[in-house]
């Protein structure tokens, strides 16, 4: 048989062993291809620092409340990441979640509607916010920017007014939507069970690739580099769950949000919808000459960045057991679009994945546990955030100048 | 004639309210064959290329497809019915790597991309081509002008377009990376393809055109092959044997 198709350009270097890859890593790293690099130092700095501040932080029960805590802004940092990616923002997240979560608290317990007609109704509140901010934005022209942040006004004073003068609602405690959110973790069977998962998917979807590669007379990828990332992976896994179930265990909220985590993953990256939402926002002109529908990709972005805020304010508010005039304000809307950039979505379009949002939202409650633990106010970790975040958006910016300058866009 | 012309125009015109961009306009496309539009700025070339692209309709006069009369009222029906376009700033996405710039908008498989058969058909278009790229996973901001140049006339071939037409392609090109290009274009009429390039360098146009046509204030202003000298080609471009263009050459002569 002849070379591959992909290896006759003697050119080109081939890194196909253990130190290649690494050299390959080294070289991405080195022009600006930051990846998950930035979040795994940080989140070591933060285990180590917080850690030896007070030695809580790492018990087994706290990260189990961490991980819940990530899920409700992690699920609104996910629709961030749709947005970023076509290249505009979304300020109004944290409003759209909130006005979600006084819209289930007063639906559900106020009017007496039946929990789950509440949620579809927050939902579709959400969808419709982000299919408005869409049609400013298409047909009007109206940037995102501006649209959003009046939009975080409007859908504050909404929230407000709904919840009329009381200004809180308390969720039934004993209700499933907020034991879901407060207590309910997966038995260990289950959730080591769970994380043997990835590894077997990384095993299957890596071989029948292999498989295909060869038909189709391309390299194929070594089966022992294959073999060895799935077994890490999966011994990491398995070692993390059996850490957390010396705890109370691993919650069902995070493992519903590491399901929407993987399945936005799968739409970004294996998907005709996915490539024109990356396309859109590495170059819109670009993107409707090859045909692709670009106002659809803009509404289908807002559309799923206002839903899955509204989904990640009902999980928030039964995670509070209450609706209230807080829900979604403070720092809601900052941590959810930190999380996306922190965790490696670029701010400037057309770069970034799904696995950011967990990423990077892992860090910020990292951070925001430590210093809970700390006792410090909030006008501190408020300012400690604020400059989290800054980083993270010089460090990108950085990053992408050097990969203009490296010819990696 | 010996083969029917795979596109031709007759007595095309367009306005543009009370300006006639293009006037009564002849042209043949035929198979195998490389076609110049020349002319000098506002000659009516771009809008020419807009009409057969979908871009503009014509205001009067027929164009036949493969004999059929037919009308293209947008982009998408011009590239349905086998006209690719390359236009002059490319429209490549930086971000995205060569396979996913090729199949950009005409993904296979759309809700499991078949990553393998993409790139396998990547490499093959491109070793057709004998174009030299060296990875079709780096992204498309690393290449050179020349292969990107390369990569936005392969991506105009993955649909299996009769006619290609090329606006300003060495435009931007060192000397090399235009030899390149214009091997390339010679490569895509062997094919069978009928080739229209837009150019106003006119040792580009001699080097690879078998017909230059020329236009000139939105009419036909004559045919004429490689064989035509550069002074007539100006003369026919400008419109007379006196101006600035002679006037030069015949100072330093």
């Amino acid at each position: 048989m002849s070379a591959p198709l992909d290896r006759a350009d003697s050119r080109v270097r081939h890194d196909d062993s253990l130190t290649g890859a690494l050299r390959s890593f080294v070289d991405r790293v080195k022009s600006g291809d930051l990846g998950m690099l930035p979040v795994a130092v940080g989140l070591v700095v933060i285990s180590v620092v917080f850690s030896i501040l007070n030695p809580i932080f790492l018990v087994p029960n706290n990260l189990v409340n961490l991980l819940f805590d990530c899920a409700t802004v992690g699920i609104i940092s996910l629709g961030i990441v749709c947005v970023l990616l076509v290249g505009e923002i979304d300020l109004s997240v944290g409003s759209i979640s909130g006005f979600a979560s006084a819209m289930v608290g007063v639906f559900w317990v106020g009017q007496g509607w039946p929990v789950l007609l509440a949620i579809a109704a927050a939902l579709v509140m959400g969808g419709a916010v982000g299919w408005v901010y869409a049609q400013l934005f298409n047909r009007l022209g109206m940037p995102s920017f501006v649209s959003t942040l009046s939009g975080l006004l409007a859908l504050l004073g909404m929230q407000l007014y709904i919840l009329g003068p009381t200004g809180s609602i308390n969720l039934p405690y004993e209700s499933a939507l907020v034991s879901f959110g407060q207590t309910l973790v997966m038995p260990p069977a289950v959730s080591h069970g769970l994380g043997l998962l990835p590894g077997i998917v990384m095993l299957i979807a890596g071989q029948r690739r292999r498989l295909r590669r060869g038909k189709a007379n391309l390299s194929v990828p070594p089966l022992g580099g294959l073999v060895t990332k799935a077994a890490v992976l999966t011994a990491a896994l398995q070692g993390a769950i059996f850490y957390l179930n010396l705890g109370r265990g691993l919650p069902w909220m995070f493992g519903l949000f590491v399901l929407l985590v993987v399945c936005l993953n799968y739409g970004l990256t294996r998907t005709q919808w996915g490539r024109s939402v990356i396309a859109v926002g590495g170059n819109r002109e670009a993107a409707r000459r090859a045909g692709i529908n670009v106002r659809g990709i803009y509404t289908s972005a807002f559309v799923l960045c206002g839903t899955l805020s509204a989904l990640g304010g009902t999980l928030a508010a039964s995670r509070l057991a209450s609706s209230s005039q807080q829900a979604g304000t403070g720092d809601v809307n900052l941590n959810a679009i930190a999380a996306a950039v922190i965790g490696g979505t670029s701010l400037f379009g057309g770069r970034g994945s799904a696995w950011s949002a967990l990423l990077g939202i892992i860090v910020i409650q990292a951070i925001s546990s430590g210093l809970t633990l700390l006792n410090l106010s909030s006008s501190l970790r408020y300012m400690i955030t604020g400059a989290v975040l800054a980083i993270a958006v010089i460090v990108d910016s950085l990053a992408r100048r050097s990969r203009i300058s490296h010819g990696r866009g | 004639m010996a083969q029917q012309p795979i596109l031709s125009l007759r007595g095309v015109s367009k306005k543009f309210g009370a300006v006639s961009a293009l006037t009564d306009i002849e042209l043949d496309i035929n198979p195998g064959e490389v076609v110049a539009l020349v002319g000098d700025n506002g000659a009516g070339k771009s809008t020419l290329v807009k009409v057969l692209a979908g871009v503009h309709q014509p205001t009067s006069g027929v164009i036949r497809y493969e004999g059929r009369e037919v009308t293209m009222d947008s982009p998408a029906a011009a590239m349905k019915l086998g006209i690719a376009t390359v236009y002059q700033d490319l429209a490549l996405c930086e971000n995205l790597d060569v396979v996913a710039n090729l199949f950009l908008g005409h993904e296979l498989s759309p809700y499991a991309l078949d990553e393998e058969a993409m790139e396998a058909r990547s490499w093959t278009l491109l070793q057709e081509l004998a174009a030299r790229i060296p990875s079709v996973r780096e992204p498309i901001a690393s290449l050179s002008g020349g292969q990107r140049q390369t990569v936005a006339i392969a991506r105009s071939l993955i649909l299996n377009p009769r006619i290609i037409m090329l606006d300003e392609p060495t435009a931007a090109l060192g000397v090399a990376q235009t030899a390149e290009v214009l091997n390339l274009i010679e490569r895509v009429r062997d094919r069978g393809l009928g080739v229209i390039m837009i150019s106003h360098n006119m040792e580009d146009v001699r080097a690879v055109a078998d017909r230059i046509v020329v236009l000139r204030l939105g009419r036909n202003n004559g045919v004429f092959d490689q064989t035509t000298s550069h002074q007539d080609l100006v003369a026919a471009i400008t419109g007379a044997t006196d101006n600035a263009v002679t006037r030069r050459m015949e100072k330093h002569q």
